[in-house]
């Protein structure tokens, strides 16, 4: 801080604030980078897919979809990341959520809005047990939450062998039917909207989830004072407890977010497939955290958006499902977006540097 | 001598600290008035951070009270300290540099309207108070929503003071306000000191500089390894036998004789060896 004060003199402070042009105030958001990404993408494909039935009607919704339910898990996971910390587990958490919710109504014979709530229910301790362990500890979230990624899948598969025989529970779509909280996690929504398009269905609820909850989680992190809180728990958490931030409640909160989501995410998985599968939700905790790193958040926190976050999803989705409809073998994806994340995070590095120096 | 100044603003009373076998205070008593700025000195190590901690909530006292206004209080977090009007400006200025100007003023106290979900922070509002406190000392911050880390030392400083000032700090604790600032940018922060002394707030100004602290200062509580030795009022003492007691003038006492010694050996040696061929 104070090297680089060095040799500017004595000027006075005023001289030192210099207008920024519309331009440069938009190179300063997090979310430019994912944006610009999304339309190079968006190029790319247009393109080299135009002819595949990519961009049709249901074309479009297929890859939202895909992106939808990652944009579902990556909208909490950047508030986490730029409160400062991860979560590794909302994997392992779909899959325990997703079976939380088809064993008590498969086996068990409850309604299926008893399982859904009784998953929420668990996420929300799971949450907060990552959350208390981490902020009472001060032990770094990424160890926290690897261990919870173990010991959560673990317990996913052994509970369900105990409790079934088998790693697969199923005939969840007809126990759905007449439920009354179900369709708020499956199926398809203004379907009038297609009614000349015979292909289509409708919206699928996962696709207005995520607009809703990146919208929510906008309003929540830049217009709420708990969005300040989220900012300065991330950015300098002694600096935040000093002036009176409980970072150690936003911090909790924000792990039971995360876990909310992957339930969310699990829902919506087990009701739309009709059966649960012990390994759902593999790797999706890094996937996650790629959109969001796309997205623009810092990995150190403090600073970062869920719109980019929601980019960051769309990039990913899009290049899943493009690759697929161009016919490139799908090996090549996992490199793309390797590459993607080292090109977002040596922007956001960069980015960071340009909004923090002393100018 | 006390009654004359009505009631003291905060009271420390014989207070302790201990952190596992290390005594961190020991017996401390302070205390300031409305209208004055007291002066907490000492040496690295003193104790001086461990002493505004424990007034600001950050520690919990093992022995010994705090009064506020003659009432005793418990503080246990930082916000219950706050949230009684003691304000404290750290070291490290509890300013996060990727957050605007404005966030860093209201955060954890941000101006709302609406309740639960539907609650927003106002920040017109926000950002015309920042920029308007701001020009108050001097600073013109013609877009509070550029990021605290495009500042300079001086500025931060003055928005950290700023922001304890506006937020109805009845006490104003600075702990080191002026050690990492040139000389031009600790004047001012000095002169907003005595601005705040003149707007009856008690100020507990906590340096090891002596000379920035003398011209500002009503009192002096001096503090070394752990302990008080005692409170003076300006009129009582000088510069120097602050900064001698500061530093244990007593150990300073004995290096000055001791280097005494050293030369009195020296010339005695070399005495002897120019008498030696004699």
């Amino acid at each position: 801080m104070t090297d680089t004060e060095k040799g500017k003199g004595p000027v006075t402070p005023d001289e030192r604030v210099r207008d920024v042009s519309i331009v440069k105030k938009l190179l300063n958001r997090p979310e430019l980078g994912a944006m610009a990404g999304t339309i190079l993408v968006f190029v790319f494909f247009g393109l080299v897919a135009s002819n595949s039935g990519m961009f049709s009607a249901k074309g479009i919704l297929i890859f939202l979809e895909v992106s939808a339910q990652l944009g579902i898990l990556a909208a909490f996971a950047s508030l986490l990341m730029i409160a400062g910390e991860f979560d590794l587990s909302v994997g392992s958490m779909i899959g325990f959520a997703g079976m939380a919710i088809a064993i008590p109504s498969a086996i068990f014979g409850l309604p299926i809005w008893v399982s859904i709530i009784f998953a929420f229910a668990l996420a929300v301790l799971v949450g907060y047990i990552n959350g208390l362990i981490v902020v009472r500890t001060g032990l770094p979230s990424f160890i926290v939450t690897l261990a919870g990624l173990f010991i959560l899948r673990g317990l996913t598969i052994g509970m369900t062998r105990l409790i079934t025989g088998r790693t697969q529970v199923s005939g969840l779509k007809q126990l759905a039917e007449n439920d009354w909280l179900a369709p708020l996690f499956a199926g398809d929504a203004f379907g009038f909207l297609f009614a000349d398009n015979p292909g289509v269905n409708g919206i699928p609820v996962s696709i207005i989830w995520w607009v809703f909850l990146t919208a929510l989680v906008t309003w929540v992190l830049l217009r709420t004072p708990f969005g300040n809180w989220i900012f300065a728990s991330g950015g300098d958490k002694l600096a935040a407890r000093n002036v009176g931030v409980p970072v150690e409640k936003v911090k909790i909160l924000l792990f039971v977010g995360t876990a909310c989501a992957a339930t969310l995410f699990a829902a919506i998985q087990v009701l739309d497939a009709g059966s649960a599968d012990t390994n759902r939700g593999l790797l999706k905790e890094f996937e996650a955290i790629i959109a969001v790193v796309i997205g623009g958040t810092l990995l150190t926190g403090g600073y970062g958006s869920a719109i980019g976050a929601a980019f960051g999803a769309l990039i990913f989705g899009t290049v899943q499902m493009g690759i697929f409809f161009t016919g490139v073998n799908t090996d090549w994806f996992k490199v793309f977006v390797g590459v993607m994340m080292l090109i977002a995070v040596l922007f956001n590095n960069y980015v960071r540097k340009k909004v923090t120096e002393a100018r | 001598m006390a009654a004359d100044r009505g009631t003291a603003l905060i009271e420390v009373q014989s207070i302790s600290k201990f952190f596992g076998s290390v005594i961190a205070l020991k017996d401390i008593s302070m205390i300031c008035y409305p209208g004055e700025v007291m002066c907490l000195l000492g040496d690295n190590g003193a104790g001086k951070s461990t002493l505004i901690k424990t007034l600001s909530g950050v520690h919990i006292p093992d022995e010994g009270r705090i009064l506020l206004e003659g009432e005793p209080v418990d503080f246990n977090s930082p916000r219950d300290a706050l949230d009684r009007g003691i304000a404290t400006v750290f070291q490290d200025l509890a300013m996060v540099s990727l957050m605007s100007v404005t966030r860093n003023f209201f955060m954890g106290r941000e101006p709302a309207v609406g309740r639960g979900l539907l609650q927003r922070i106002r920040f017109g509002l926000a950002n015309n108070t920042a920029r308007e406190e701001m020009k108050k000392i001097g600073i013109d911050v013609r877009d509070p929503s550029q990021a605290v880390g495009t500042l300079s030392g001086g500025e931060r400083q003055c928005l950290a003071i700023a922001r304890a000032v506006y937020f109805g700090a009845k006490v104003l604790i600075l702990d080191e306000p002026t050690s990492a600032l040139g000389v031009k940018q600790a004047g001012v922060v000095l002169r907003y000191v005595a601005q705040a002394k003149a707007r009856g707030l008690g100020v507990i100004f906590i340096t090891h500089n002596v000379h920035h602290a003398y011209p500002v200062a009503d009192r002096f509580t001096i503090l070394n390894r752990g302990r008080s030795l005692g409170t003076f009022e300006k009129s009582d003492v000088s510069r120097e036998e602050v900064l001698s007691m500061m530093a244990g003038g007593q150990e300073l006492d004995e290096l000055t004789s001791e280097l005494e010694e050293f030369q009195r050996a020296d010339t005695a040696g070399a005495a002897a060896a120019s008498g030696a061929p004699h």
